[in-house]
């Protein structure tokens, strides 16, 4: 653990003012996507001098009650299933210990250089079957002309659906179904090791629940609320006990976050339920490259290929921060935008509607 | 759609959640020192950073929601509610 009482950094107006900015962003996309934010918001808490582990720690304690007010703004909507997102997010803080562990013992064996490896490879290999998939997904209902039709379970899903083992089914209103929870409690565990790994659970957990469990992506997205939201509770008092939250950052963070999150779930209300598999796919590709960037400087650290000059480093650095900011810009373009002519559509219905009643 | 046009906007209620959430992130940064030297003891201090984050996401939460309705930013009106 480093030492606390230095660890805290100096906080000035652009500081406080960039924190807020990313916060806003991050939390926009949380609020639209169910997750997303912490990729960015880690390393760039790093960047102001913020020791890593006081970073994970004050992100996780913005993320809680982040979620927690995404969660009850969408569960206004009828968008959440609390039951299940209950259920996975306790197996979840299941995965986030035991990634946590295996975080531990990959950096005690091979240093800072290997687990920064083990991250971006987990990244890249999670981000590109996944996400390429989400995006194909909602590519091919764009091409189908089906976007506006309800969302029905895939194969999967209802074979899951149809499998019956006594004591342990439960009824989910999401799925409309019951379904075994020896099904959900993988599921939650691997959103959570993804979340110990990447910062990022949400990457497994919303496509899980819509290809594995059934569920339609608004619900998905906005269930995963609750899974954060009991993953960063547990999370933050584990690092709390240790002194490692820096309430300061996280509290700044959380006041850009809930503007965010609140027009994010608003957003939601507005668009085709496929959007949400485009806004998650496009930010999971895209952030793949830059985590892809990453590889060759841990390689290189850990003398697995030639060492890389220094100017090379900080360019595949710095380019690697920069797509992932891009990654979060364009999520949050694609909801506002999106929103924005779903409120325009709705205004030319109601003006239209108006005229047909002889109102105007 | 006559009744959401009246609807009366949370003026009110925004103004004295953002008043209170404003002391809030100014006693936050004002006695920073207080606050980090005591949450960073660990423990069962650790209970301060998470009452202090449910705190501030009840006022900052309610103040952010009020402060999109009364922009005019809301929920879509003719939302098909999922099942």
């Amino acid at each position: 653990m480093p030492d606390i009482a230095t660890s805290f950094i100096n906080l000035d107006a652009i500081t406080i003012l960039y924190l807020f900015g990313v916060g806003f962003v991050g939390g926009l996309v949380s609020g639209f996507i169910g997750s997303g934010g912490a990729f960015v918001l880690t390393p760039g808490m790093m960047s102001l001098g913020v020791p890593g582990l006081m970073a994970v720690a004050s992100n996780m304690c913005h993320k809680f009650p982040k979620a927690l007010v995404g969660a009850m703004k969408r569960f206004k909507y009828g968008q959440v299933d609390v039951k299940l997102g209950l259920i996975l997010g306790v197996s979840a803080e299941a995965g986030v210990l035991y990634g946590a562990g295996i975080q531990e013992k990959i950096k005690a064996t091979y240093g800072d250089a290997g687990s920064n490896l083990y991250v971006s490879v987990a990244f890249v290999v999670i981000l590109a079957t996944v996400g390429g998939s989400v995006l194909y997904d909602a590519w091919k209902t764009y091409r189908s002309g089906n976007a506006n039709s309800e969302e029905k379970a895939g194969k999967l899903a209802k074979w899951i659906q149809s499998i019956n083992i006594p004591g342990t089914m439960v009824y989910f209103k999401s799925i409309n179904a019951r379904v075994s929870v020896l099904f959900t409690i993988p599921l939650g565990f691997a959103t959570g090791l993804m979340a110990a790994t990447i910062a990022v659970g949400g990457f497994v957990g919303v496509p899980a629940m819509i290809y594995v469990l059934g569920a339609p992506s608004l619900m998905a997205s906005a269930t995963e609320l609750v899974i954060a939201f009991v993953m960063g509770l547990g999370g933050s008092l584990k690092y709390a006990m240790h002194g490692m939250v820096d309430i300061r950052l996280a509290m700044i963070i959380l006041a850009g976050s809930l503007f965010g999150i609140q027009l994010g779930a608003i957003g939601t209300t507005y668009v085709k339920p496929f959007m949400i598999k485009v806004v998650m796919g496009l930010i999971m590709v895209i952030v793949l490259f830059s985590r892809g960037l990453m590889v060759p400087v841990y390689l290189s650290q850990l003398g697995l290929i030639d060492t890389l000059g220094d100017t090379t480093v900080k360019l595949l650095k710095n380019g690697s921060f920069a797509i992932m900011i891009f990654a979060l810009l364009l999520g949050a373009f694609i909801v506002l935008r999106a929103m924005w002519q779903g409120k325009k559509a709705e205004k030319l219905l109601h003006a239209s509607g108006a005229l047909e009643h002889g109102e105007v | 759609m006559a009744q959401s046009t009246t609807k009366k906007k949370p003026v009110a209620a925004m103004i004295v959640m953002g008043v209170i959430s404003i002391a809030l992130y100014a006693t936050l940064l004002l006695k920073q020192d207080v606050i980090n030297s005591t949450f960073a003891q660990g423990g069962w201090f650790a209970l301060l950073p998470i009452i202090t984050a449910f705190v501030f996401s009840y006022f900052h939460g309610g103040f952010t929601g009020h402060f999109w309705t009364v922009l005019g930013v809301e929920a879509a009106r003719k939302k098909k509610e999922v099942k």
